[in-house]
């Protein structure tokens, strides 16, 4: 083999193949969740709504690249990071400490995460939020919310030092953003009819899809964070398989006793929560445990959506429920049925090791408060130098055409072809005939 | 007897529903329309196309009623969708030759009268 084609000694080839696929299943995701996201809202801000999803790929990725990598996962500082590896200084060909895989894979697998992070907050904000104040929320948020999280769960900080464990992403990607969600859904406030009207999901095949896909992309999401072939990947990438499934039985179940009907979105919903609530515990508990942990992390979730609906909190799209819930019950559970003979790690309480349920509740004291607190001041900031929200008569025209200059579903009657020589001259108002 | 047309703005829509069924008006059908109305034209952009939206989304609302109904009809239908805003839409009153309710066979004024109420 010649130089150029040998891998740098400590790599390994089957880890790093796998992770670059995960990588790509994981990027996946956040056009899923806008597909999802899009299916919920109403037809008139459909694009606005999935177009704050790739703005989190745009922003995410390039705030990732300069800061938010290195505050995430240089050194071992207590809260935060440094600084050397800002702006990818030293990411490159050799491993990751601790893995064997390139740096580089390593870099772009956990910009993924801080990706679709940032667009589930979106889901708090549809339907009112402006798109400018969007890009900087993301952008300042990546940094200030994501990569503190990040550091705190996966890069050295003070939790996993501490011992609290999280396979995939409970603290800073679940937690993370469903209760910075609910900090942001009180900030920018209700849309001008909630309670008033319904304001119902526009297309359930989209949000039906998009839950499949998100499902499909869980799969390297999960089966990624063991960053190899080995069996922690394994067992969390079959894990995923087994929760949500039971996820949706129990889904099924609360639907039919609460309205007799099993529900389509409901269906969709309970993907995510169950895809969600492994997402912590994914390589730490027996595939057993992890068909009990899908099975009851139904319940909070489903609580929740129904309690909140009846509040005067317009998060849209229940990303605390489905998201800050799940993970939260997640990251709980790991503290029960944590299980060294499957993990190599460590034993939770019901196998005689309580410190460990103490460790995963420390983090789902911490990170919620975290998240919902840094949340609800970078927005309260932002809103003093350009507002959050878009006024009621664009609300009421709809985020697509008003920030966008665009529908999802143009007829093309009537439209007329502005010719370039008139410059794209906006035309002005007819005055009315009355 | 007389056949109310009401073009709205679709946001307005549900206000316009209200509205009506606070004057007791219950029997409607509503339909989505694209028209014109004199107001400003939305120009979009779609991958270095850009056009001139000449037709706006309306919903159209057909209320048949007997003649006592007719303002409190046109009453409702200002109060739902006036938003004060070029493009609320407008309302047209047409005489009706005649109705028939299809299940019963009745005419005319009882045909437009909501079952229960004359």
């Amino acid at each position: 083999m010649s130089a150029v084609t040998a891998a740098v000694a400590g790599v390994d080839t089957g880890d790093t193949a796998w992770m670059l696929v995960a990588t790509a299943l994981v990027l996946m995701m956040t056009p899923a969740l806008g597909l999802f996201y899009a299916g919920l809202v109403r037809s008139k801000n459909t694009l606005n709504t999935f177009m704050m999803c790739v703005a989190a790929i745009a922003v995410a990725t390039v705030t990732w690249a300069a800061v938010g990598y290195s505050l995430a996962f240089d050194g071992t500082g207590d809260i935060v990071g440094g600084l050397n590896h800002a702006f990818l200084d030293g990411v490159d060909f050799a491993p990751r400490e601790g893995t064997t895989i390139p740096e580089m894979v390593f870099f772009a697998f956990q910009a993924t995460f801080c990706i679709i992070t940032v667009a589930l907050v979106s889901g708090a904000v549809v339907e009112r939020m402006r798109f400018g104040p969007f890009l900087v929320f993301a952008a300042l948020w990546s940094i200030l919310v994501y990569a503190v999280l990040a550091h705190w769960a996966f890069g050295g900080g003070w939790l996993q030092e501490g011992g609290t464990l999280d396979f995939a992403g409970g603290i800073p990607v679940e937690m993370g953003s469903g209760f910075s969600a609910l900090a942001a859904a009180l900030v920018v406030g209700a849309r001008k009819d909630y309670g008033r009207q319904a304001l119902l999901p526009h297309n359930a095949v989209y949000v039906l899809l998009g839950a499949g896909l998100l499902w499909f992309g869980w799969f390297g999401f999960n089966g990624g964070s063991g960053f190899s072939t080995g069996d922690p990947s394994v067992l969390a990438f079959t894990n995923t398989l087994l929760t949500p499934a039971c996820t949706l039985v129990v889904w099924f179940a609360l639907d039919l006793i609460r309205g007799r009907k099993v529900t389509a979105i409901g269906a969709a919903t309970a993907i995510v929560v169950g895809c969600v609530a492994i997402t912590p515990a994914g390589g730490f508990i027996s595939p057993g445990w992890a068909m009990l942990l899908g099975a009851l992390a139904a319940l909070p979730s489903y609580a929740v959506i129904v309690w909140r609906t009846r509040t005067h909190v317009d998060e849209t799209l229940d990303v605390l429920a489905a998201h800050g819930t799940a993970g939260l019950f997640g990251i709980l559970f790991i503290g029960f049925f944590a299980e060294v003979a499957w993990n190599g790690v460590s034993d939770g309480l019901l196998y005689g090791n309580a410190a460990q349920l103490w460790d995963q509740v420390l983090a789902a004291i911490a990170a919620p408060v975290y998240a919902f607190v840094a949340t609800f001041v970078l927005l309260k900031v932002i809103n003093a130098v350009m507002p959050l929200r878009a006024s009621a008569k664009e609300e009421a025209q709809g985020m697509d055409v008003v920030q966008h200059g665009e529908e999802a579903y143009v007829t093309g009657e009537g439209a007329i072809l502005v010719s370039p020589e008139d410059g794209g001259q906006i035309p002005v108002a007819v005055a009315d005939s009355r | 007897m007389k056949l109310v047309i009401g073009i709205v703005r679709p946001e307005q829509a549900n206000q316009v529903l209200e509205a009506l069924y606070r004057a007791e008006v219950k029997g409607f059908s509503i339909s989505r329309v694209q028209g014109h109305g004199g107001e400003l034209d939305r120009v979009e952009t779609y991958r270095g196309t850009t056009v001139k939206m000449g037709l706006e989304e309306k919903v159209r609302f057909e209320v048949a009623v007997s003649d006592s109904f007719v303002q409190p009809t046109i009453d409702a239908l200002c109060e739902g969708a006036r938003t004060g805003e070029v493009g609320d839409g407008k309302i047209f009153v047409l005489p009706l030759e005649r109705a028939i309710r299809i299940r019963t066979g009745d005419e005319d004024v009882e045909a437009v009268t909501p079952v229960g109420k004359s």
